[in-house]
């Protein structure tokens, strides 16, 4: 079988000479450390990987055409199922291409929670990510403490949206209610302890012998190699390349906020975990600036005929009523034309592509998510290495296969 | 800079100095038949032959990542496959959209994996989902349906529930 980089791998070359025969090897779609149902078909040389072939698919839901069929509100909830460890960010993301199609303006204390929740949003996911990265390297405390704080996350979640995971709280005109009075004490409380918890995993970590040593020099990817590949937000920044959409192509007033992007020039999975845990402690200054200029205001933008209108005044007001009636029953018709919002979420880069016709349902939804283009680094990241540094090197890469397969 | 240019003459007025916009003038100003300038979003419309060489160009522009490609179905308009092609520029900061229309009967187009190997698996997807090919593609096969599927599930006519 001719070598060619990218095509399926059914069988081993024979062997060449005095050479042992390469082996082929099956690595899930069920297997623990592969974060989901992703499928790798491996061509290895005793210990050595060869040739790298995922096989994806398994979790595909037809999302998108799913899309084509319902209101642009009723997107939104379908956004959360997609990578549902950082759901607020795909709201934000969906709500931001609509908007822009919308031309609508949002009010200026709906964009800073926007900021304050997709930050937590990155918190939650990067917990999980060292959790169950530590986890498959074999230090399995650090998942015991990282899902103690996510949980507590979450609960804020649950405080505003009434909902754990699948939150659906940052909606096509602002958000879906006002937080409850007690939300932003309650977000203080946590991250005034949150830089010490990281201080906490980085000491069971960073000076961790073992873990070290099955990080560094592991899974090396060159800046050019992740131009080329389309590997987005943490790779990216180990790999040497300093660019963070929140920065330099701002969205929702992130341009109102100061924050360090983390850079790392080595290119390795030990770079990617650095970068990530310093992004921690970038996310909880963000915060804190968030709830510090909290702005006064309402949380949706005052446009009738788009935004849901308050449950007290669809019940005192006719207007309000018929609104509420028309929104639910018929949409909203959004002008004919095409957007592409990009935005930085936890894993990457993640874009939504939505084409309208001028109908309240949208023409076409495409969902641009970091999980599927990073995916194709891992070739080239494995290459040559040792069949135990794939579980360290998809762990370091962060993906959800939710969002690979969508 | 211009709220919204409609139409390859008001982009060129409008637009003179975009260095996207220059770079395919200077490579082949008669491959470029529209452009648009909405919602601060640029969109040249392409020649679907001329597809990769227009890839390469605007990469030599400074647009130097691939971010996303997706196509759009028409149906039933024809030409009924529109490419939407994403290009990034981390110079610049900002992006482009490179857009070709591509007609329903022997649906094809050049691959521009040779230029960015990034487009790889959203080629593979649009083969998959909209059966448009890709010629030159190192792998073209389906990606996220099982590989004995018949039909392209985002193509417009293929509904949306009961059987096919």
């Amino acid at each position: 079988m001719t070598d060619v980089a990218g095509t399926p791998i059914l069988e081993a070359p024979a062997a060449l000479g005095a050479k042992d025969q390469h082996m082929v090897l099956n690595m899930g779609p069920q297997h623990p450390a592969t974060h989901g149902v992703l499928r790798l078909v491996l061509e290895i040389d005793g210990e050595i990987i060869v040739r790298l072939y995922p096989e994806i698919g398994y979790l595909h839901t037809g999302i998108e055409k799913t899309c084509e069929a319902k209101f642009y509100q009723q997107v939104v909830p379908l956004t959360d199922r997609v990578n549902y460890l950082d759901p607020l960010s795909n709201n934000l993301c969906y709500a931001l291409a609509v908007e822009k199609l919308l031309g609508l303006e949002i009010p200026d204390k709906a964009q800073w929670l926007r900021v304050l929740l997709a930050e937590l949003s990155r918190l939650n996911s990067h917990l999980i990510w060292l959790g169950t990265h530590a986890m498959d390297i074999g230090a399995l405390t650090v998942f015991l403490y990282t899902f103690r704080e996510r949980e507590d996350i979450l609960r804020l979640f649950e405080a505003v949206a009434g909902q754990r995971m699948m939150t659906s709280y940052i909606r096509i005109g602002g958000l879906a209610m006002e937080p409850p009075l007690d939300f932003l004490d309650r977000v203080q409380a946590f991250i005034r302890t949150f830089g010490e918890k990281i201080d906490e995993y980085s000491n069971l970590l960073t000076g961790n012998p073992i873990f070290k040593g099955r990080l560094k020099g592991v899974g090396l990817l060159s800046a050019a190699d992740a131009i080329a590949l389309g590997v987005t937000g943490p790779p990216l920044r180990a790999s040497g390349v300093d660019f963070d959409l929140r920065r330099d192509m701002p969205y929702s007033s992130y341009e109102k906020f100061q924050f360090e992007v983390p850079l790392s020039t080595d290119g390795d999975c030990w770079a990617r975990y650095a970068v990530r845990l310093v992004e921690m402690r970038e996310s909880v200054k963000i915060i804190q600036q968030a709830l510090d200029g909290m702005p006064e205001g309402a949380v949706k933008a005052d446009a009738p005929k788009i935004v849901l209108p308050d449950r007290e005044k669809m019940k005192t007001q006719m207007e309000a009523l018929i609104h509420h009636f028309k929104i639910v029953t018929e949409g909203f018709a959004v002008p004919a034309g095409e957007v592409y919002q990009g935005i930085e979420a936890g894993h990457g880069q993640t874009g939504y592509y939505v084409v309208s016709d001028g109908t309240a349902k949208p023409y076409r939804v495409h969902m641009r998510y970091p999980s599927f283009a990073t995916l194709q680094a891992l070739e080239t990241m494995c290459k040559g290495r040792m069949l135990a540094d794939v579980v360290a090197v998809i762990g370091s890469i962060d993906i959800v296969l939710g969002e690979i397969d969508r | 800079m211009a709220s919204t240019l409609i139409g390859k003459a008001a982009v060129l007025e409008g637009l003179p100095d975009h260095p996207a916009l220059k770079a395919i003038l200077a490579w082949n100003p008669a491959a470029l038949t529209d452009a648009k300038f909405d919602r601060s979003e640029l969109t040249l419309t392409i020649v679907a032959e001329e597809i990769r060489a227009a890839a390469a160009a605007v990469q030599a522009a400074g647009y130097n990542f691939f971010e996303d490609m997706t196509a759009v179905d028409w149906f039933p308009s024809s030409p009924r496959f529109q490419l939407s092609y994403h290009i990034l520029s981390h110079s610049y900061k900002e992006h482009i959209r490179l857009r070709v229309l591509v007609e329903e009967a022997n649906a094809s187009v050049e691959s521009i994996t040779p230029v960015w190997p990034a487009a790889n698996y959203y080629e593979r997807e649009v083969f998959d989902l909209f059966g448009v090919r890709f010629e030159g593609h190192p792998n073209l096969r389906r990606i996220l349906m099982p590989d004995d599927w018949v039909g392209h599930p985002l193509r417009k006519d293929y509904p949306v529930e009961g059987y096919r």
